[in-house]
């Protein structure tokens, strides 16, 4: 039992990742039209936002130690950032160890920005063109992301690690009544867990309750009849992309303690966040949503140890043969709309 | 009246059009030329070919073997300072190019990939007249590399490769490896971990799902079954894997007290990062500490991990912290050119380079069986770790191993792994017909042409 609710545990962060991307893919879709195969390198540019301000903190001056030297045996340089001097070395190291959580504010308004100049300066001439088109240039278009990102940050993966205070992992199993030590989860993917709920609440808030939000559904479910009524349902398409890129950016810089970010982890996620999207249904938010959560969580248990000893491999094509049979038995998916890409 | 006489018949000119037909549909790199063996060089100038990972997962990797190159040909011609060629035992090279001929070189992008290696060795070979081939930073393409430049008839000194095969089941006879591999691993390891956690262990290892990280598992468990660990768990891990969390937590449900992760590049980084994170540093097993151990490191790849790397055990080729001649002069060429210590990457892609170099100049020639008869059985010494010897049976090289630590107080980005036992090449030596090498054979030499 204790392992069941641990790899139940596992599927939540690794879910929650999957919803938040395959949200905003699904927030795209569903009112532009656009296959955004790039969206996946809006993640992992969110995650360099996080190892940029790093970066920036630590941005430094040389001083000489003659007592101490260098793997040359010349004398030391020695770094000292200049936060350091600005605010004192507590505050200073105090925001380079939390410069993740601080990346949540850096990153917006970079992320909307990334986002405004993708989608009015190439995206906007795709929306006419077919699918196959917006597929290639938006799939050229991440590989050429990535590539900037390598060139500027090299291969390897970067160490952006959590606060000090929110390393560490909590012991489940005292809690729940199982034996010490035997459900162990970490506190920062409880964390990650916590925050993607608020930001798919968060959007899903937006969406529902603000006058923007109900023309945008508006628009999303017959997009004609918004635009004939005189509201320029255009311009809120063009919100709603920087948005989704906002919320794959968020997903990003907080998933950078889980795992070092490397200019590659976008397309890691690509992948099985459309077939999350087409599990969910295309066009549904609230099937992305939940089809993200429930992938994470088989995912999570086709590579317990027992179900690959019976089944070798399974971990691997689980997603898929779940998406194969959701497909199969409900052609839109898990909550698809009527309509939507069976033009 | 005359009759006339083309001097062939209809059947004739049939068989010779045959003939030429297949000769010329034949790959381009079988074809004979007018030289003795492949790419032989007619000018004043020899190309080498660097086939190193310029994209993909390893490029900075590769970014560092190609600095080391370009740092040995420097010095080859008799640039520089001259590194390691003051302290290498053999005294044949003379800093003017190999056999008075120039060093040049040209390079290609392996990608991590055996086809995109082969491929663009291929193309060093056949339009840059490459006569050597050197580099990698995966096994798969060093296998791959290696069987390609034995049926083109040029050497290949292998980059960073440590699965057994390279040199067990897979060996060529134009291939060399002058970097350790998984059996020196486990055999340099398995006595520091029973020293520093004892012969009653519980280990359960996590495996990548490829041909390196099943010989890796097989040299660790079988150096610390023999010693009394028992192994309660193994299992693969696809190549692909980023989270390994839900690998890891079965660890926890296991009666394991050591984890070994059989991982390199960015799956040691996140799965070594993801079995901290769930604590297995702090825990308790057992009665025991959790230990965590990491059969191959890599400084570039103990960067990627960070602070994860504190304490936990691992072996590696070489280090620039080793304080001999030959160390010491590399690290001296290469910080002073570059601004930072070289990788065990960068040293072992230098050494080879050199190897190659002395090899042709005490042969005499560039003929790859000449080149072949030099380093067979080779002795050396003054190339960073120890006297070693280039095996004649498998074409190995056997020299001392590192057991390296990560390090509890870095003093800079470079400082990550400290030296904890330098194992005597005496421990790690095996015989060409150990059961984890077996299989192959080098066959012969080929000269190409």
């Amino acid at each position: 039992m204790d392992a069941i609710i641990l790899q139940i545990l596992n599927g939540l962060d690794k879910g929650s990742a999957y919803a938040l991307i395959a949200l905003g893919l699904t927030l795209i879709f569903g009112t532009l039209g656009v296959v955004n195969f790039a969206h996946g390198a809006l993640f992992m540019l969110g995650a360099f936002c996080a190892v940029t301000l790093n970066k920036i903190f630590t941005i430094s001056y040389e001083t000489i130690d003659p007592v101490r030297k260098d793997f040359l045996g010349n004398p030391l340089k020695v770094e000292t950032p200049y936060i350091f001097d600005w605010f004192g070395p507590d505050v200073g190291t105090a925001m380079i160890e939390w410069s993740v959580p601080l990346a949540i504010l850096f990153s917006i308004p970079i992320m909307i920005l990334i986002g405004l100049s993708m989608e009015r300066g190439l995206i906007k001439y795709f929306y006419k063109r077919p699918h196959a088109d917006q597929i290639l240039v938006t799939f050229g278009l991440a590989i050429v992301l990535q590539e900037i990102i390598k060139y500027f940050y090299g291969a390897n993966p970067i160490p952006t690690p959590a606060p000090p205070a929110l390393t560490g992992s909590a012991d489940f199993g005292v809690l729940l009544g199982f034996d010490a030590g035997s459900i162990i989860y970490p506190y920062w993917r409880l964390v990650y867990f916590v925050f993607a709920a608020a930001i798919i609440g968060g959007v899903f808030a937006f969406l529902r309750y603000t006058t923007f939000g109900m023309v945008v559904r508006a628009g999303m479910a017959d997009r004609e009849t918004v635009g004939l009524l005189g509201i320029n349902i255009d311009k809120r398409f063009t919100i709603m992309f920087a948005l989704a890129a906002c919320v794959a950016g968020l997903a990003g810089v907080m998933y950078t303690p889980i795992n070092s970010p490397n200019y590659h982890m976008g397309m890691d996620f690509l992948v099985l966040s459309f077939v999350v999207v087409v599990v969910g249904g295309m066009g549904s938010l609230e099937g992305a949503v939940a089809a993200g959560f429930l992938l994470g969580v088989l995912e999570s248990f086709a590579s317990m140890g027992e179900i690959v000893s019976l089944l070798p491999g399974i971990n691997q094509i689980i997603i898929y043969l779940v998406a194969i049979i959701i497909l199969l038995t409900r052609p839109r998916g898990l909550m698809g709309r009527k309509g939507v890409m069976e033009e | 009246m005359a009759k006339f006489n083309p001097g062939f018949s209809r059947r004739g000119l049939l068989k010779a059009s045959a003939v030429a037909g297949v000769g010329l549909a034949a790959p381009t790199i079988f074809s004979s030329k007018s030289y003795a063996y492949m790419n032989e060089p007619k000018g004043g100038t020899v190309t080498l070919g660097f086939n190193v990972p310029q994209s993909g997962p390893y490029a900075d990797e590769g970014a560092d073997e190609l600095r080391a190159y370009e740092l040995a040909v420097e010095h080859l011609n008799g640039g520089g300072d001259g590194g390691m060629m003051n302290t290498f035992s053999s005294k044949a090279l003379k800093g003017n190019g190999i056999l008075g001929k120039k060093v040049e070189y040209v390079t290609g992008d392996t990608q991590t990939k055996s086809d995109a290696a082969r491929a663009s060795a291929k193309s060093m070979i056949e339009k840059d007249g490459a006569i050597m081939i050197t580099g990698g930073s995966s096994s798969g393409v060093a296998v791959a590399v290696q069987g390609l430049c034995q049926e083109a008839g040029v050497i290949f000194m292998a980059g960073l490769t440590h699965s057994n095969d390279t040199t067990g089941k897979d060996k060529k006879a134009n291939g060399f490896r002058h970097f350790f591999n998984s059996y020196m691993s486990g055999a340099a390891l398995a006595p520091v971990l029973g020293k520093a956690y004892g012969t009653d262990r519980k280990a359960y290892h996590l495996t990548a799902d490829y041909n390196w990280g099943y010989t890796t598992e097989e040299a660790v468990r079988s150096s610390t079954e023999a010693m009394g660990w028992e192994t309660v768990g193994a299992v693969k891990t696809p190549l692909a894997q980023t989270d390994f969390s839900s690998y890891i937590t079965p660890v926890l449900q296991s009666d394991a007290d050591v984890l070994v992760l059989n991982h390199y590049g960015g799956n040691m980084v996140n799965s070594l990062t993801n079995a901290v994170q769930f604590g297995l540093r702090d825990r308790v097993a057992n009665g025991k500490n959790f230990e965590i151990v990491v059969p191959l490191y890599s400084r570039l790849m103990a960067k990627g991990a960070g602070a994860n790397v504190k304490g936990i055990f691992g072996s590696t080729n070489w280090h620039w912290s080793l304080t001999d001649e030959g160390s010491k002069a590399f690290v001296k060429s290469f910080g002073t050119k570059y601004g930072f210590p070289p990788s065990q990457a960068a040293h072992t892609c230098y050494v080879q380079a050199l190897l190659y170099a002395d090899a042709v100049e005490r042969a005499g020639s560039f003929n790859p069986c000449a080149v072949v008869e030099a380093l067979e059985g080779f002795e050396f010494d003054g190339m960073g770790n120890g006297p070693t010897l280039y095996r004649a049976d498998d074409h190995q090289c056997f020299k001392d191993v590192l057991v390296v630590k990560g390090k509890e107080n870095p003093t800079s980005e470079f400082d990550l792994l400290e030296i904890v036992e330098v194992t005597p090449v005496a421990q790690v030596t095996y015989a060409p017909d150990h059961p984890q090498v077996a299989g192959g054979s080098l066959g012969k030499c080929n000269p190409g042409s």
